[in-house]
This record gives C-alpha cells, structure tokens and sequence, in this order.
C-alpha cells in the first residue's frame, strides 16, 4: 500500500479516514490535526502555560511530544502511585518519564503519594472501604485530585490529559449503557474552569489508540508497554475490545459514536429536570480544594481514614 | 509454507500467502487492536504474510495510564 501524498510504502492504514501514509507524512500529520483540534476546541493559546499528566504510557509521553515540536510550553507532571506487584511498574514508569524529560529538556514536577501521604495506593486501597476490591477507585480519586492541586497551585492555565478517542469512546459507552445522564452531560474534550478547577483539555481525543502508539514506536519514544497489573479485567478494556470488535467490521464506527455525541450535546441536554447536575462547590475545610461535601472533600476524608486505619494498625501490631 | 506471528509472550503459526489482517481475523485477533511489524518495521495489514515471515504484534489497547 502507498502512501497518500507520496510513492513512499505506507506504515500505517487509518480504515475510518480512508487514508494511508509513509513514516514521514505521518509523523507530519499526527502534530498537525493535533494543532487542528486544540484550535477547533479551543483548548489552549501558545502563550497559556500548559500541565500535562504524564504517566510513561505511550499516550501522555507522545503527547507530550507532539506539543513540545508545535512549540508549546508543557510541563509535565508524573504522580508516583507506588505500585510494584513484583514488576517495578511504578518505578519503572518513573524511570521512562524522567529519562524522556531529560532527553528532550523539559520540566517534569514529580509528586510522589507515598512520602507526602505516608502510604502507596495499594497500601491505602487495602484499608478502606473504596479500594478494599481494587485500588482503581482510590487511585483515580488521588490522581485528579492531585493534579488539579498542582495546576492550581502553581498557575497553570489548562491541565491537559493523553486520552484518546478509544478511551473517550469506551467512556462514553460505559456512561450511555448506564445512562449515567450526569456524566454524560459532563463528558467531552474539554472542561472548562471553574470554582478551584483548572480547565482541562485532552489533545489527542479523537485520535484512534491505535495511531498514538504508532506515533510513539516511530517517533522511536520509550514508554512503558507493561500494563498498570491492576488493570486486568478493567471494564474499560472490555469496552474498548467491544469498540473494536465493530469498528472491524464498520471502520469509522468509533470515531462517528463520539463525535455524534458531542453534535448531540450542542442541541441537546442528557439531563431530566431535578437531576442534580451543577454541583455547589466550596473549598474543602483541609486542603482548600473544590468540594460538593458539607466539609471535607472526598480526598481528604479517604486520606484522613487511611492515615487512622494505619495508625490503629501499628498500635494493635499488625503489619499493613 | 509457515509464517509465525507474535503477540506478547503467545507465537502462531500461520499459511503463509495471506494477508496479516486475514490471519488476525483467524485468530481472532482484532487488527484495531495490534500494530503489525516485521525487523522492527511498521506494516499495514494489506501486507502479505511470506514463508518465514516473523511478524511480532505490538498491543494498542491500555487502561491503566493515562
């Protein structure tokens, strides 16, 4: 197969756009729909000071990547989770983030959950009543969080996220089988500011999965292809298998359920009357950050039981 | 006439003379979700599959980074 605007041999084939291109038009095209969707969607000016979350997988560090060469100014913001299950994964990840900062002179905060919170995620999942089944709830609660904090705190104008249009579209179907209306109203490329939030934006939302990791092997980007271990069996990978499973048969499937849905959105709302959509949000009494909760945020008061559980623990002489 | 496709820590064997996608689609593997290499080459899945052919599959799908 050929590559679309040359005789070059095309590397990759995107069935739901009809087109095929060489190595080098790729790597030319994935930077400049990017730039196509961050103006469309009005995520970010060049002149904004950009926080991205970076995790070591291929998404965040590709992203991170493709910003940087259309010359925006991205910090990158690594949250240490303390995860091992035998494989390092924590560390490891840590590792290929901060040798990628390295290697393309970027400024990488690294917050690490462990040493400002006194326990891993995994530790913390097994002692509360959120993460006793598995830590994906905790972990998820810390990293928003978190990474709203540091963006507050250190004056960025948009936290931006490597999500791509699988994990968008897998959303969206979990949330539309549910009918979750409230998340649904919610759900979309970007969040605007608001009452302690950062607005948040997501680049490569309409990006299959499967052209961002294209981009990462032939950008030649070391990320990390393990997994999280706690991950398997995630529903979000059983959508994202169902997805495919029709876009193989329908090629364009994906990409048309997600932006047909934000075509809905403009005209319509997902909500009933009486649902209680637009949250009141007030500074958490701990921490200051935006909460619905009549004192401490969700955040605080999980940390707040872990920390007791722990201490409980230590005095009655059990290891945790 | 054998071609071996890789995925993780799994190996198949294949007819060779089809096209990678055909083979995915044999063995149940979702072209959506594997990007085919040769020699650590990209390939689209129009390709076909040769005698010999070592075709490693590097997994696309994530859920556990962000």
């Amino acid at each position: 197969m050929k590559c679309r605007k040359c005789d070059e041999k095309a590397v990759i084939h995107m069935r739901q756009h009809k087109l095929a291109l060489c190595k080098n038009h790729y790597l030319d095209w994935i930077p400049e729909q990017t730039q196509r969707f961050i103006h469309d969607y009005m995520m970010f000016d060049p002149a904004d000071r950009v926080l991205l979350a970076v995790s070591g997988g291929k998404d965040s560090l590709a992203l991170w990547d493709v910003l940087s060469r259309l010359g925006y100014q991205v910090d990158g913001l690594y949250i240490g989770l303390g995860i091992d299950e035998g494989i390092s994964y924590s560390a490891e990840s840590q590792r290929i983030t901060e040798d990628f900062a390295a290697a393309h002179d970027l400024v990488l905060l690294i917050y690490d959950i462990e040493e400002n919170e006194g326990s891993d995620i995994p530790t913390a999942a097994s002692l509360t009543r959120r993460g006793r089944d598995r830590p994906c709830s905790i972990c998820g609660l810390s990293k928003r969080h978190i990474m709203n904090r540091i963006a507050v705190d250190n004056d960025y104008d948009v936290l931006v996220t490597g999500h791509n249009l699988d994990d968008e579209a897998a959303v969206l179907f979990g949330n539309t089988l549910n009918w979750l209306s409230a998340y649904l109203q919610r759900q979309g490329p970007v969040l605007q500011s608001r009452s302690g939030l950062v607005k948040k934006a997501k680049p490569f939302f309409r990006f299959y999965e499967r052209e961002t990791t294209a981009y990462a092997l032939l950008r030649g980007i070391d990320y990390m292809y393990d997994e999280c271990p706690h991950a398997v069996g995630a529903k979000s990978i059983y959508y994202k298998q169902l997805l495919n499973r029709l876009e193989t048969d329908r090629p364009g499937a994906k990409l048309s359920f997600y932006l047909s849905f934000l075509r809905a959105k403009e005209t319509m709302s997902f909500i009933s009357e009486g649902d209680d959509v637009e949250l009141i949000l007030h500074p958490c009494t701990s921490c200051g950050q935006p909460t619905s909760a009549p004192d401490l945020c969700t955040y605080c008061r999980t940390w707040v039981e872990v920390r007791s559980r722990r201490v409980t623990m230590l005095e009655q002489g059990i290891e945790s | 006439m054998i071609a071996h496709i890789h995925l993780r820590d799994q190996e198949f064997k294949v007819r060779s003379g089809m096209t990678i996608r055909s083979a995915l689609l044999r063995l149940d593997i979702q072209p959506e979700a594997v990007l085919p290499t040769r020699g650590g080459e990209l390939l689209t899945d129009d390709e076909i599959l040769q005698e010999g052919d070592e075709i490693r599959l590097i997994a696309v799908i994530s859920g556990g980074t962000y």
